[in-house]
């Protein structure tokens, strides 16, 4: 894969022993996970194990709380940061239920969240005559009329334009780490591809990806280089890509503890 | 996430500030005496003094008005001053050369530039200040198409056959108890003329500023659109930051004559009293027009000051084919409230009204839609269309909804559609995560939601709008 060659050896993304809950209730008991530059690490798991709240803990939203751990992106440690801070440092999560803002055009919004990133890096924000042309770019790499850049954010968007909207999103901020949240649950195979395609057009090696799934079907679009399953809330099992294929055909069962062992481990 | 959308919503009044400037102000009190001085003051004609005195008997008569689901202490009529004017403005300022440039400037500092250069092209402004008009910009080049834009004081002494007309046509003196009290000691407001077949060459606007303490302040304003004229009107109103409360009490009178067409829009910024309620405007305002034949009246209004809000800019479609609209975004927060609305009254056939109204609440604020459309017998095939949306930010404030619908037409139809809707957690999360702060996200999503209201302002006004709104929900303002 790409990284091997790459000569910055240090991590994108650490995250060493987080624990984290969500309403008094232990979630994720001891995560660990280094991303180098370049790499594309794929989660896999259970229902319930943690994956989702993995991607809220990094990113901030209210209402998750650390206990214990840390998690640097690109040496900096972000847990301290406001949720808009960790966006603007270079994180971006891919929503697995984008939300509407009903009467903010995509336009608008992409915009203003591109100003604001730019803006915290000290650079000047860009002419709207530039960023339309940005813009139009975008939305023609993810397949959806140019039209969509007027609509209202994911207004009346089916399931499949709303994740390629957060495809296009990511195209526009050029994020240091993706985290891409079942971006390919109720997609059909069209969908499917274009979102794989902006990822893989993103893939550098200045670029990592967190590729949260429960399926291996998106594993053969978007190759990773790493597999891990999240079980419990940590990593129970880590593999490369045919680690999915393996996970495919037998399901999690085997690799999650049963009571005893998980008592005396 | 509330504590974050609260801290949003923290502002400071941008407009606050007071002008030392020197003022003639009445004792405060009501009697006929005061009335009359009024009227000496304004240097009117006989007829106009009795309509006043016979208006101050009908008020006495009547009772303030206690439906609207507003709550505030009994108004003190007679702790009230009736007149305040800069002392400069006595002499009659022939131009703007003579005018105080204290006022000039504080005009300048509300981003009303008074001197013509400097203004926005294609907008003539009547600036008034307390009780008196300062200044009426283009006059002559107007005056040029015919239209006449001044002081309703001075019209009522240069044009009274159209003020004795119409003035009172639209809102009756007995209409309400605050209107009856503005008709016995409103002081200025505008007036405009559009002759038949004109199209007004330029937005006209009014500035509204309270700067005298313990004074109330009751506009007058008249707007005849005759036989297929065509005029935009954008009124704006700011005041000082004080502790105690002080009135506005308009009324504002539209005829709209057979084809014509008037647009009237409102940035309503009083102050909004401090965050536990204490000072503010009580903005008690009584707005109606008269469409006749194929005529078309379009309300459109941002209410984002005030401490109490009392309004129902309405519209009776007297002629066959008229058109009537009603479109409003009503911000509150704070302690502030608003009950306003609109009422549709359609007397002629195929009539018809539209009535978009956009309420958002925060902090402990109270935001209520009244509103009422009647059809008539005669109005045959009269069609109404309302959508009222209202969003809550936070948890303790209230959006209440009271429709009226009377159809005494079969044929009538009439449409009522209603939301309530948050700002949620889901679309802050979804901002911040792409860089947004919260201020920026909340005043994204409060934007989103007027926007069916702020693309009927005029292209100018809808910017300034937006920002109001950004001002108002901003958690520091430099």
């Amino acid at each position: 894969m790409s990284n091997t060659n790459t000569k910055d050896t240090s991590s994108l993304l650490t995250i060493k022993d987080l624990h984290a809950s969500v309403e008094e209730k232990n979630i994720l008991k001891g995560l660990n996970l280094d991303v180098k530059p370049g790499e594309v690490h794929a989660i896999m798991g259970p229902n319930g194990a943690g994956k989702s709240t993995m991607g809220y803990v990094l990113s901030g939203r209210e209402g998750y709380s650390v206990e214990q751990g840390s998690a640097l992106l690109d040496g900096v440690d972000i847990l301290e940061l406001e949720a808009e801070e960790r966006a603007r440092a270079g994180l971006f999560l891919a929503f697995q239920y984008p939300v509407e803002i009903p009467g903010v055009s995509n336009l608008e919004f992409l915009k203003a969240s591109v100003d604001a990133q730019r803006e915290a890096r000290g650079e000047g924000a860009v002419s709207s005559a530039d960023f339309l042309k940005l813009a139009k770019a975008a939305c023609k790499q993810v397949n959806l009329p140019l039209a969509f850049l007027k609509r209202g954010v994911n207004e009346g968007f089916s399931g499949g334009e709303k994740k390629r909207n957060e495809i296009m999103q990511m195209l526009l901020l050029q994020p240091k780490v993706c985290i891409l949240d079942e971006t390919d649950s109720g997609l059909d195979i069209d969908a499917l591809q274009v979102v794989a395609e902006g990822v893989n057009s993103q893939r550098s090696s200045d670029r990592s990806f967190v590729v949260v799934t429960h399926y291996q079907r998106l594993l053969d679009y978007i190759k990773p280089d790493f597999v891990h399953v999240l079980a419990d809330g940590k990593i129970v099992k880590s593999g490369d890509a045919s680690l999915a294929l393996e996970l495919e055909a037998q399901g999690y069962a085997w690799l999650q503890p049963s009571d005893e062992e998980g008592q005396n481990a | 996430m509330t504590d974050q959308i609260d801290k949003a919503l923290e502002r400071e009044y941008e407009a606050g500030f007071v002008s030392d400037v020197e003022s003639d102000t009445f004792e405060p009190g009501l009697d006929e005496n005061v009335i009359r001085r009024i009227s000496t003051m304004k240097n009117e004609p006989e007829w106009m003094l009795e309509a006043r005195l016979k208006a101050f008997k009908v008020w006495q008569e009547m009772e303030e008005p206690d439906w609207a689901h507003v709550d505030y202490e009994k108004i003190d009529f007679q702790a009230i001053s009736y007149f305040s004017a800069p002392k400069s403005m006595k002499d009659k300022p022939k131009s703007l050369d003579e005018v105080d440039p204290e006022l000039i400037r504080t005009y300048e500092k509300l981003g009303i530039p008074l001197i013509e250069q400097q203004m926005l092209a294609g907008v003539a402004v009547d600036a008034v200040f307390d009780s008196v008009s300062v200044v009426t910009t283009f006059r002559e080049k107007l005056s040029e198409a015919g239209v006449i834009f001044c002081p309703i004081s001075e019209a009522i002494q240069n044009h009274p056959e159209l003020v004795k007309k119409y003035l009172g046509s639209v809102v009756p003196t007995k209409d309400n108890y605050y209107a009856a009290l503005n008709c016995a000691v409103f002081t200025d407001g505008s007036f405009v003329y559009i002759p038949k077949g004109t199209r007004c060459p330029m937005e006209l606007s009014t500035y509204f500023r309270i700067n005298e303490q313990n004074t109330g302040q009751f506009e007058r304003t008249l707007i005849i659109a005759d036989e297929g004229s065509h005029v935009s009107y954008l009124e704006g109103c700011t005041a000082p930051q004080r502790d105690e409360n002080q009135l506005h009490a308009a009324v504002v009178e539209l005829v709209a004559l057979d084809d014509a067409e008037i647009k009237y829009s409102t940035v309503q910024n009083w102050y909004p009293g401090d965050e536990n309620g204490k000072g503010g405007i009580y903005n008690f305002v009584t707005k109606r027009g008269i469409c006749h034949t194929n005529a078309k009246i379009s309300w459109t209004q941002v209410e984002t000051g005030s401490a109490v809000t009392w309004k129902y800019p309405s519209c009776v479609l007297k002629g066959d084919n008229s058109v009537g609209e009603f479109y409003s975004v009503a911000l509150t927060r704070g302690a502030q409230q608003a009950d306003t609305g609109t009422k549709m009254i359609h007397l002629g056939k195929n009539t018809k009204s539209t009535i978009i109204s956009k309420g958002i609440s925060a902090g402990r604020s109270n935001n209520s839609y009244r509103g009422l459309v009647r059809m008539n017998p005669g109005a045959d095939g009269a069609r109404n269309f309302t959508q009222c949306d209202s969003l809550l930010i936070g948890d303790q404030c209230g959006a209440h909804t009271f429709p009226y619908v009377e159809s005494r037409n079969p044929s009538a139809i009439v449409e009522h559609e209603a939301t309530t809707s948050k700002v949620s957690d889901d679309q802050m999360f979804l901002c911040q995560q792409r860089g947004l702060d919260p201020e920026k996200a909340v005043s994204m999503i409060v934007n989103g939601f007027c926007k069916e209201v702020f693309k009927e302002l005029p292209m100018e006004f809808a910017v300034e709008a937006g920002k109001l709104l950004e001002i108002s929900l901003e958690g520091s303002v430099g």
